[in-house]
């Protein structure tokens, strides 16, 4: 047990909780019948990007030491089937050291494989094939889930449906999870067949982005949200098959590391416009095929720890969205290019259908997430204004990501937020699990 | 909560009928509203503020509470109910009194009731929302200093003097509070045009409550520590407060 002050991701409003760690089903039970008056909260690793993972005054409790089955176990993967039951702990990274070699991958990634499967569940995360699988719930079997007025809950899409949706994209506000199985994807190869599609506008982009989701398992597109007109890099992949997966390599340890915050922000217009140059550059005009390992293409930034740091001490905002239609897409592009914000890291792509789940965030539509330093004057007001774009086209912000938005735009975003509300009042009558998030929104 | 771009949902000003004060919780809350507590003696004139408060800013829901720096025994009620219903993310420490530096000289009660409001009472209120505000996890105060406590003035050494005691109270408890996730921003303003001045010759670098409010914001959504207004005197009070006695007397300040 002992004190800490926790951030997101984006390193801004921290604040200091009680971090304990819970070994078994039993200790999480204890936690969560003698929580204090500030409650309790899971976090895994802490790559949500605003105030998702803290409790500012009350408890965290992390999972990486509880195993499953009662015992030490953290991975039971049947390697037939390749379901795997997973302690909530569990990286991504773990599960492809432990599942890749017997053939097995992840059916659905995010941009880093530094998050826990706990926290894929809580945040419903997406990765490149939305458009072609959904989510990261949709290929999870079953959890345990323990909450504070019903005990310690088996559930599925089946099984307590409910409570099983409201906890998928729940932000950790339905009870603590302690067992998550996930249905692997087959692989053959640590390979992907990758096509580059270069492009000198946002019109290209959207096209290619198209053409690549109609033909490939995985789509996302790099744009420069800086230039004039919305260039950009598409790249669409499919896993190769192979034969031996006995003697597939596993992804490398970061061999670089941002050592120190830097005083004041790298990024400015100037530094990410010549960074976003070089980064245009390096695809070849056109389009193009090249085989890329697969940690290259699903986790470029993972090669640098600490990555964040480069934002400086003000830290940074990830902005989010999804959007119904082409045209809020365009506008919002415009009104960042015309904000005058250094934007290095902009990814685009199509979502496909929503799921059952009343918090996650997907829905059908473009999604653009952008990142932002925290410091950039202005940033504020121009954030509510495309806040503001995006709930008049019937879309909404991600909540893993958010760490401003107007809480009286939530049931717009979240239509089925009072639905939510209504099963998390029936597991936590008492509202024992809190968060920041949960506080600065009114959840 | 605050949020990432630091804007607050909740703001307790003591002082609060200050100029100085309302200025930085208009300031802070403009963007989003939120709740806002006036604490202070005089309700009447709280309630006043209030409703223009309310005028410009619906989003503001504002409440008037009464708080007597002076009774320093009632500071834990007082502030147990203000925290109650929900954290406070913002405490502006803006009560101050300027008293009569002449009339001090040959009454000095009127010199310890100047250091009981701007000082012990003061610090006294600082402490209980410190508290509050470590068991929260999160929160950011601010105290409002003033450079007249940087070095004694024979014009106003009474003032400066319980402005002294502050400032150094604030840096000792902005160290304590460091890593707590609460914040404490010591503000220094010079002249300031308020009705605490009314009627005294500005002073050079003289500024209205809206900079201070904003030069306040800014510190409370950044990292500065302590924020000079205007900034300038950080310099001026570094070489007035190297220059030796004798000719800081022929100064007549």
């Amino acid at each position: 047990m002992s004190e800490r002050l926790l951030t997101g991701w984006g390193r801004t409003a921290p604040s200091r909780a009680c971090v304990v760690s819970a070994h078994s089903e039993a200790e999480i039970e204890e936690v969560l019948a003698t929580a204090g008056r500030r409650g309790v909260l899971a976090r895994g690793l802490g790559r949500s990007y605003g105030d998702a993972a803290q409790n500012g005054g009350g408890t965290v409790v992390e999972l990486g030491e509880l195993g499953i089955d009662g015992g030490r176990t953290a991975i039971d993967l049947d390697p037939a089937t390749g379901f795997a039951r997973c302690a909530p702990g569990v990286s991504l990274d773990a599960l492809i050291r432990h599942a890749l070699p017997l053939g097995w991958f992840p059916p659905v990634t995010p941009g880093t494989r530094w998050v826990t499967v706990a926290g894929a569940v809580a945040a419903d995360v997406h990765g490149k094939n939305h458009h072609r699988d959904g989510t990261f719930s949709a290929f999870v079997r079953a959890i345990r889930l323990s909450t504070p007025a019903l005990g310690t809950l088996p559930l599925s899409s089946s099984h307590s449906p409910d409570i099983f949706w409201a906890t998928v994209g729940g932000m950790g506000l339905t009870g603590i999870i302690t067992e998550v199985e996930v249905a692997l994807r087959p692989v053959g190869s640590a390979v992907v067949d990758v096509e580059t599609s270069r492009c000198d506008s946002l019109d290209e982009v959207i096209e290619a982005v198209r053409r690549g989701e109609g033909d490939r398992r995985y789509t996302v597109a790099w744009i420069d949200v800086q230039s004039r007109n919305g260039r950009g890099v598409v790249t669409a992949g499919d896993h190769v098959d192979g034969s031996a997966p006995a003697t597939l390599p596993l992804p490398p340890r970061p061999r670089l590391s941002i050592p120190v915050v830097p005083p004041g922000p790298l990024l400015t217009r100037s530094t990410v416009a010549a960074f976003n140059e070089i980064w245009f550059r390096r695809f070849p005009r056109g389009r193009h095929l090249l085989r890329q390992p697969l940690w290259g293409f699903f986790y470029p930034l993972d090669g640098v720890g600490h990555w964040n740091r480069v934002y400086g001490p003000g830290g940074l905002v990830q902005y989010q969205v999804v959007v119904p239609s082409e045209g809020t897409l365009r506008t919002i592009v415009e009104r960042l290019r015309k904000g005058r914000v250094p934007v290095a890291l902009a990814v685009l792509k199509t979502f496909g259908a929503a799921n059952a789940a009343p918090l996650s965030f997907p829905m059908v539509g473009w999604t653009l997430a952008v990142d932002l330093p925290r410091d950039t004057p202005g940033l504020a007001q121009l954030l509510d204004d495309l806040d503001a774009l995006t709930v008049a086209d019937g879309g909404r912000t991600y909540l893993a990501k958010d760490a401003r938005v107007r809480p009286e735009l939530l049931p717009a975003m979240y239509p089925r937020l009072g639905h939510w509300r209504e099963v998390r009042d029936r597991v936590d009558p008492g509202r024992v699990l809190s968060s920041d998030l949960s506080r600065r929104l009114a959840l | 909560m605050i949020d990432a771009l630091g804007n607050p949902q909740s703001l307790l000003l003591v002082g609060g009928t200050s100029e100085i004060g309302l200025a930085i919780a208009q300031r802070l809350l403009r963007d989003r509203g939120g709740r806002l507590v006036l604490a202070g003696r005089d309700r009447a004139h709280m309630e006043d503020a209030a409703r223009a408060l309310s005028r410009d800013l619906p989003a503001v829901e504002v409440e008037v509470v009464h708080l007597d720096l002076t009774t320093t025994n009632t500071h834990d009620g007082v502030l147990s109910d203000v925290f109650s219903p929900g954290d406070v993310d913002v405490a502006v420490l803006a009560a101050g009194v300027l008293g009569d530096q002449r009339r001090a000289e040959v009454d000095p009660g009127d010199a310890v009731a100047v250091a009981q409001v701007n000082y012990v009472g003061t610090m006294s209120v600082a402490l209980h929302v410190a508290m509050r505000m470590e068991g929260q996890g999160h929160g950011v105060i601010v105290v409002l200093s003033s450079v007249a406590g940087l070095r004694g003035r024979r014009s106003n050494y009474v003032y400066g003097s319980s402005k002294a005691g502050i400032d150094v109270f604030s840096q000792g408890l902005a160290d304590r509070l460091h890593g707590s996730g609460v914040r404490l921003v010591t503000v220094r303003p010079g002249f300031v045009r308020t009705r605490m001045t009314a009627g005294l010759e500005p002073a050079p670098l003289a500024v209205g409550p809206y900079e201070v409010a904003e030069a306040t914001a800014s510190a409370v959504v950044g990292r500065a520590d302590v924020v000079y207004v205007p900034p300038a005197l950080r310099w001026v009070m570094i070489g007035l407060r190297a220059l030796p006695g004798g000719l800081f007397r022929r100064l007549d300040l």
